[in-house]
């Protein structure tokens, strides 16, 4: 098609309409072809490839499901109250508090303020971790000679990095993340071990608690030691659903998590929010 | 070598090195130039020291507990371990360590994170965050400059189900360890005020800092 002129490079670009790659948005959300039978509403619909990123303002009571398509996948996770990120993941608190160093269903995601901000309400893989962070541009330098965004072993700090600036975030407002499909166990003496992935179509389903601003980066786990840059495709899942509230299971299911549905609440309640 | 220090501590200093009581419950902080040494002495045993660490001309670049981690393969520090930053790469070595291992896990206290593990009751206590963010503000430092911290002295296992918790030390009084500065960094210590679990094994306690000059 003859790019020469204006009029030629609008008809060539507008000819690409329709294209279905493996990875990529569905807008709207509600063309996705098989949503899950428990999916409300979709919001979001996404395949993220190996190797990249998204990011997603949510609103509270959204449930978001992350599946492993293929068995590759590993979900690095941030998350910033929508509208004041100062208050972020604080995974130090999220497992302190839970007296627990691994993710699973039923684990609340905590801000540095002592309330909620997601709770994993599903979880078919048990193959996560929040000790080991994600990757950097030094290391992966080192590991499969090159770490930037644009090469083929992007770094999961630098694709935060990205996925930060687009909403309005410095570096500076990177803490630690958690990631989810690549499992680490932890032994008595304190040593790692990485245990991978628990298998392709594993699925982990998160509840929003309040708005938030998700990152989330599909980059090999930094522990992982195959020496190639292995990271196959992220299945990301949104819908409307109804955040957690007293008398559902999870509102008491410890006295830690009840009181970080209280502050939740409490803070809601006073900004007029809930 | 600069030292921000505050009211109530005691100094010493010799050519090579000056020497700081940091009281219980308070905060400290000062610049250690490429080369130099940090010494932390436990003197009455078992108290956590909360520790962060930033390149002195780039705090964007600051320690990251989970690049340490799997930089080393492991949880715990001890000699020989190397605190990285989010960037990965080296901040400060540990060159000696008389307790074996010390926490990366656990976090910083805070009034916030209290009312979780303990109750309400316990909001007006004093924590570890608080004293990171005041003593932060003197270097232009503000909250989302503060990450997962390191905890000397303080000990946190974890079970064969994950189970984990801040238990009764395994330090004493007058054990020490050494660190040195692998660039010029600033360090931001709480020592911790927390009561209500064995860290600072129920009553908190002054430690001592020794900061060397670059051989």
């Amino acid at each position: 098609m003859a790019t020469a002129t204006p009029y030629g490079a609008r008809a060539h670009a507008r000819s690409q309409e329709g294209t279905r790659t493996e990875a990529m948005p569905v807008v709207p959300a509600s063309d996705w072809p098989a949503p899950p039978r428990e999916a409300g509403h979709l919001v979001w619909a996404e395949t993220v490839a190996g190797g990249n990123y998204t990011h997603r303002a949510l609103a509270r009571g959204t449930e978001l499901r992350l599946t492993d398509v293929t068995g590759d996948a590993c979900a690095h996770l941030l998350l910033y109250v929508a509208d004041r990120p100062w208050e972020r993941l604080n995974v130090a608190d999220t497992v302190k508090v839970q007296w627990n160093a691994y993710l699973g269903e039923g684990q609340l995601l905590l801000s540095d303020q002592g309330r909620v901000l997601a709770s994993v309400i599903a979880d078919s893989s048990g193959r996560h971790d929040a000790l080991c962070g994600t990757s950097t541009l030094v290391r992966n330098t080192e590991r499969y000679g090159n770490g930037t965004p644009q090469s083929t072993s992007p770094a999961g700090r630098e694709l935060f990095k990205l996925a930060a600036a687009k909403n309005g975030l410095e570096p500076r407002d990177l803490p630690p993340s958690l990631s989810f499909f690549q499992g680490v166990e932890v032994r008595e003496d304190g040593s790692l071990h990485f245990t991978g992935s628990a298998g392709e179509g594993a699925c982990v389903t998160l509840r929003t608690e309040q708005d938030v601003t998700v990152l989330i980066a599909n980059v090999p786990h930094p522990a992982d030691p195959r020496t190639e840059y292995v990271s196959s495709p992220l299945e990301v899942l949104a819908w409307r659903s109804e955040a957690t509230k007293p008398g559902d299971p999870l509102w008491e299911a410890t006295p830690e998590g009840h009181r970080a549905f209280l502050n939740t609440a409490e803070f809601l309640a006073a900004r007029g929010l809930a | 070598m600069s030292t921000g220090t505050h009211a109530g501590t005691s100094r010493t200093s010799t050519g090579t090195s000056t020497t700081v009581t940091v009281p219980a419950r308070a905060a400290w902080s000062a610049v250690v130039p490429e080369g130099g040494t940090l010494t932390i002495t436990d003197l009455h045993g078992n108290q956590a020291v909360d520790f962060l660490v930033y390149d002195a001309h780039d705090t964007a670049v600051r320690y990251s507990a989970p690049d340490t981690i799997h930089a080393q393969g492991k949880l715990f520090l001890t000699t020989g371990s190397v605190l990285m930053s989010n960037e990965h790469t080296p901040l400060m070595t540990v060159t000696e360590d008389e307790v074996g291992r010390h926490d990366t896990v656990g976090g910083a206290c805070s009034k916030e994170s209290n009312t979780l593990r303990y109750g309400h009751h316990t909001w007006s206590q004093h924590a570890c965050v608080d004293n990171f963010l005041a003593e932060g503000a003197k270097y232009g430092l503000g909250k989302r400059d503060l990450v997962s911290n390191i905890n000397w002295y303080m000990n946190v296992p974890v079970e064969k189900d994950g189970a984990l918790g801040i238990v009764d030390g395994i330090s004493a009084p007058g054990l020490k360890l050494t660190l040195r500065a692998e660039r010029d960094v600033l360090v931001l210590v709480s020592n911790c005020p927390q009561i209500n679990n064995p860290c600072n094994g129920f009553e908190p306690t002054a430690v001592e800092m020794t900061l060397g000059a670059p051989r």
